[in-house]
């Protein structure tokens, strides 16, 4: 291997954060677009590449600086967050595409830069949670994400947007601080803050009351950072106030980060022995997974705002994941290592197909959508695929999270989480039936308003076109899951 | 013949099962571009649909020859793959359907130029798209491509329900989507499901592949999931899709109404009793009789309901239903002979009821009249249409000399070999009742007055409709004197003559 590719899981990281205060050296939107875009595509590349040698060569482990741990920080690689890296990556490059458009006329030319380089803070933060082995550094890229992700949806037009961040604020914080508290108990305890020495020394601690405590605030932290109902308010505010381009990342990506988080805490720090067998946790994550899927998918059939109805239902979908860890099942696993994949490409489509409808339209009501196939046909029909895809029609990548997650359920001999399961589908499909409805027949409000600009369909489409293709071709995708499914119970403490 | 020879040497049978996927695919391209020009896009629609029926007949003839293809398009997910393949029962299916779109091609011209509807191009463009479900219904080798062409079916017809854009249509296209949705994600994909998990597998194969792996009040409950699964057999209480979607254009209603859209359903349900099951692990088990009573209660009951309809569509609409029903029956009484005749029935009963669906599309075009009330003495303007309609008529009752005597004879000869005679009991019942919906409508357009003259004059619809339903009338007659190859290829699905 030759030394440039011994750095990538460094370059990954460090490519968003130095384009941070480099964007903010030009005037203007180009500038700091070009900036935050070509390092969000060198991470990618990056990440692509690391996922190739993790799949080739089994995991791999990098020493910041060349210090070892205990004393440095530690990054580890292996088939799980290389794929998840992929995705926030993926999205962030996809995104950014769709931004130049969209910031300009939502955010403005003198606020431009900061934006971009926030937005790439953000992205910093998230790629670093992915990519670190270490516990406590983990916090910190918690925290660098949520600030970025606390100013940006501040920078919503809408002045409710200062009270929706203001809000996450606070439930963003007690998550964090409720994790850093679980941080600090396992260091006191262990004398260790990397996660594969935590693992090891853990199991000999399990029945200290220390450990549990620790056990419960972390969990508890990463949840309310999730959005795992009840723990979720925050988010239906913070997804419809924050501009478009904020609401398609931070929906495609930010909670996926979270999951992630969740199921290396669970699996790979605290061991499936601990976390499933002596702890209920499997039980409580199941239970709460169902209330929310239900209750969510119902309410966000009422929305009148669309953006607002698409939060509720991320809502719903985060429990299908939680759902598939709460199994403990190699297949449960999958599925919500599937379902982190594709849903990310669902929602980042329909959020995009809505940041375009607010773009023209200057909304996202339900009155912006009626007739929405006449005035905006490629962007009406990006949404209708995307919601296709989100009911979990055949041919999309919504089928084929449905399709493991049903299988888990049915290994599991839960009929009455299968009912669960689609029931909330079919909800899914009266919600988006619903939209679609009033798109296609309702007589649209006169005037005449063009298709959106052609570089918000290109990433659009794009990432349509990816529930297409990996709805029909979904050996990458499940491949890997699997895989790192099967890893993280034969590694499991 | 130099021609057959020719065509048959350049396209081998895997080409041509995969064609007969694409081509559809291609001609709703097509289709979209030449929407300018309507003669230009006629042609080929007409043209896509005759290249169709040449491709299913090139796979025919590789299944005669013993060389039925297979040919897997695409690695779903990792062992579960899209699969192509063909035996008996789903050559029959694929025959009706697209063979009759030709036929439907050239009435549909008729009936949308004579109504001058809008929007024609996506009218064809989506037709296509459901022949293309069709056809991968009926090539699945699996349950999951299946479900896969099963979904596009749905999907690709739901603008054609709602085609007119009223407030009507919308609610019939919401109904329409919603029956059908919710029944193939929330009961028939945990069906697939459970099945690939007990199998291990979703494979259509000879003799089925849940025998020994499931128990039998374990696979009742399977079979019912399926049955009620399939909404698009309709067996009650998830028949309500099918009233709804009398909305949509006659054409629509008529070859996938009447064909394609519900026979795909029977058909999914034949295909899991005969190769999922197998009907000799099923015969064990009380499963298929709870099916039986189900489907013979659909039979009666739509029957009744058919009896007070007032609106000819709507009237046809149940009479589908129940005329499914038996397809249902037979195919779960497992015996030999009403395998056959399921087999059969879906044919008889495709070319009675595209006659009727025709006959009241060419009634609306001549004379805009939807209700049985108006239709008296219509005989003596409408000649060739009544005529037709009569013949479909009788051929769903079932009398002699129209195919639906057939196939009716090998179901009632199935119900005998079961000594059902619950089954027995419930044809007779219902064939009274076909009987008192249709006849009083023929009596009415031949031997009564007109009442009042119509308010326009008119005579016969426009010659593509009434080229279109005399032909399909006509092939309900000859199904009656010529039946044998089909019937061989009904043979083959139960292992030779029983």
């Amino acid at each position: 291997m030759s030394t440039w590719q011994a750095h990538l899981p460094a370059l990954v990281v460090l490519a968003p954060l130095l384009a941070a205060p480099l964007s903010l050296l030009g005037r203007g939107t180009r500038w700091p677009w070009l900036v935050v875009s070509a390092a969000a595509w060198l991470s990618l590349a990056a990440s692509v590449l690391l996922l190739r040698q993790v799949l080739d060569d089994g995991p791999l482990r990098y020493f910041v600086g060349g210090w070892e741990p205990p004393w440095g920080i530690e990054l580890a690689v292996d088939p799980l967050n290389a794929l998840l890296l992929v995705l926030v990556t993926l999205l962030a490059s996809v995104t950014l595409v769709y931004a130049g458009t969209s910031v300009a006329r939502e955010i403005g030319h003198a606020r431009a830069p900061l934006f971009y380089a926030v937005l790439s803070l953000l992205v910093t933060g998230l790629l670093g949670i992915a990519v670190t082995g270490d516990a406590f550094n983990v916090f910190v890229f918690l925290e660098i994400s949520s600030l970025a992700t606390y100013t940006l949806i501040a920078m919503g037009r809408d002045r409710r947007a200062l009270t929706a961040s203001f809000q996450y604020l606070i439930m963003g914080t007690i998550g964090a601080t409720f994790y850093l508290i679980g941080i600090g108990f396992l260091y006191a305890m262990t004398g260790t803050l990397n996660m594969a020495d935590l693992a090891e020394r853990l199991p000999e601690l399990n029945h200290t009351r220390t450990v549990r405590t620790a056990f419960a605030f972390i969990v508890t932290g990463i949840c309310l950072k999730l959005a795992v109902f009840p723990l979720h308010l925050w988010l239906p505010n913070a997804y419809s106030f924050a501009p478009s381009t904020v609401s398609v990342l931070v929906a495609a990506t930010s909670t996926k980060v979270a999951l992630y988080l969740l199921i290396r805490m669970l699996f790979t720090v605290f061991g499936v022995q601990f976390a499933f067998v002596h702890e209920p946790t499997g039980n409580i994550l199941v239970a709460l997974a169902l209330v929310g899927i239900l209750s969510c998918s119902l309410v966000a059939i009422g929305q009148r705002d669309i953006k607002r109805l698409l939060a509720y239902s991320s809502v719903a979908q985060i429990g299908y994941m939680v759902l598939g860890i709460g199994m403990v099942s190699v297949t449960g696993l999958t599925a919500a290592l599937l379902h982190m994949f594709n849903h990310a490409l669902i929602k980042g489509a329909l959020f995009m197909a809505l940041g375009a409808v607010a773009y023209q339209l200057r909304g996202t009501g339900r009155e912006q959508m009626a007739g929405l196939a006449r005035r905006m046909p490629w962007t009406f029909w990006a949404f209708v695929l995307g919601g296709l895809s989100l009911v979990g029609v055949p041919l999309t990548v919504g089928f084929i999270s449905k399709w493991y997650l049903i299988l888990a359920a049915i290994e599991q001999g839960w009929w009455p989480v299968v009912a669960v399961i689609v029931v909330a589908s079919l909800l899914a499909l009266v919600y988006i039936g619903r939209v679609v409805q009033s798109g296609w027949f309702d007589e649209p409000p006169p005037g005449k308003p063009e298709e959106a600009p052609l570089a918000m369909l290109l990433p659009m489409w794009a990432l349509v076109l990816a529930n297409i293709y990996f709805g029909i071709d979904a050996r990458l995708t499940v491949g890997v899951a699997e895989r790192a499914a099967a890893m993280l119970f034969a590694l499991s403490p | 013949m130099s021609l057959v020879t020719l065509g048959t040497a350049a396209i081998s049978p895997e080409l041509a099962i995969q064609l007969a996927l694409a081509l559809p695919l291609l001609g709703a391209l097509l289709i979209a571009l030449a929407g300018r020009w309507p003669n230009l896009r006629e042609a080929v629609t007409l043209l896509t649909a005759c290249g169709l029926f040449a491709l299913v007949v090139r796979v025919l003839l590789a299944l005669l020859d013993g060389v039925p293809p297979r040919v897997e398009l695409v690695e779903m997910l990792p062992g579960l793959a899209l699969v192509l393949h063909t035996e008996p029962l789903s050559i029959l299916f694929a025959l009706l359907a697209s063979g009759l779109w030709i036929v439907t091609s050239v009435y549909s011209i008729g009936y949308m130029r004579g109504n001058e509807e809008n929007r024609q191009t996506r009218f064809y463009v989506c037709f296509a798209i459901a022949l293309c479900g069709a056809m991968g219904v009926a090539f699945a080798a699996n349950l999951l491509t299946l479900f896969v062409f099963y979904e596009v079916l749905t999907l690709s017809t739901w603008p054609l329900v709602t085609h007119k854009g009223d407030q009507a249509a919308e609610r019939g296209g919401r109904t329409y989507l919603l029956v059908l949705m919710s029944t193939s994600i929330g009961l028939l994909l945990p069906a697939i499901l459970w099945t690939y998990a007990v199998a291990g597998t979703t494979d259509f194969r000879a003799g089925g592949i849940l025998a020994g792996q499931i128990g039998p009040i374990a696979a009742t409950l399977l079979l019912l999931l399926y049955l009620f699964g399939v909404g698009k057999a309709a067996v009650m209480p998830v028949h309500r899709w099918l009233p709804a979607a009398m909305v949509a254009p006659t054409p629509v209603s008529a070859l996938l109404h009447a064909v394609a859209v519900v026979k795909a359903g029977v058909f999914t349900l034949a295909k899991v009793v005969i190769y999922v099951f197998g009907t000799g692990f099923l015969a064990q088990v009380p499963a298929a009789s709870v099916a039986i009573y189900l489907a013979g209660f659909t039979v009666v009951a739509a029957s009744v309901v058919a009896l007070r309809q007032q609106n000819l569509k709507r009237l046809l609409a149940y009479s589908t239903i129940a005329q499914l029903g038996y397809v249902v029956m037979a195919t779960m009484a497992l015996t030999a002979y009403a395998e056959i005749g399921a087999a059969m029935h879906m044919v008889a009963h495709a070319f009675g009821k595209i006659t009727l669906f025709f006959c009241a599309g060419a009634i609306y075009v001549a004379a805009r009249k939807t209700e049985l009330g108006q239709l008296d003495g219509i005989a003596r303007r409408m000649p060739w249409t009544m005529t037709a309609f009569a013949i479909g008529a009788l051929t769903m009752i079932g009398v002699p000399p129209t195919g639906g005597f057939v196939s009716k004879w090998l179901i009632v000869a199935g119900a005998f070999q079961r000594e059902s005679w619950f089954m027995l009991a419930v044809l007779v019942i219902s064939t009274a009742l076909n009987a008192a919906y249709f006849l009083p409508i023929v009596f009415r357009a031949f031997l009564l007055p007109e009442r009042s003259p119509p308010p326009r004059e008119h005579g016969e619809a426009p010659w593509p409709m009434v080229a279109a339903l005399s032909l399909t009338a006509l092939l309900s007659l000859l199904l009656f004197f010529f039946n044998q190859p089909l019937l061989a290829l009904a043979y083959a699905l139960v292992g030779g003559r029983p």
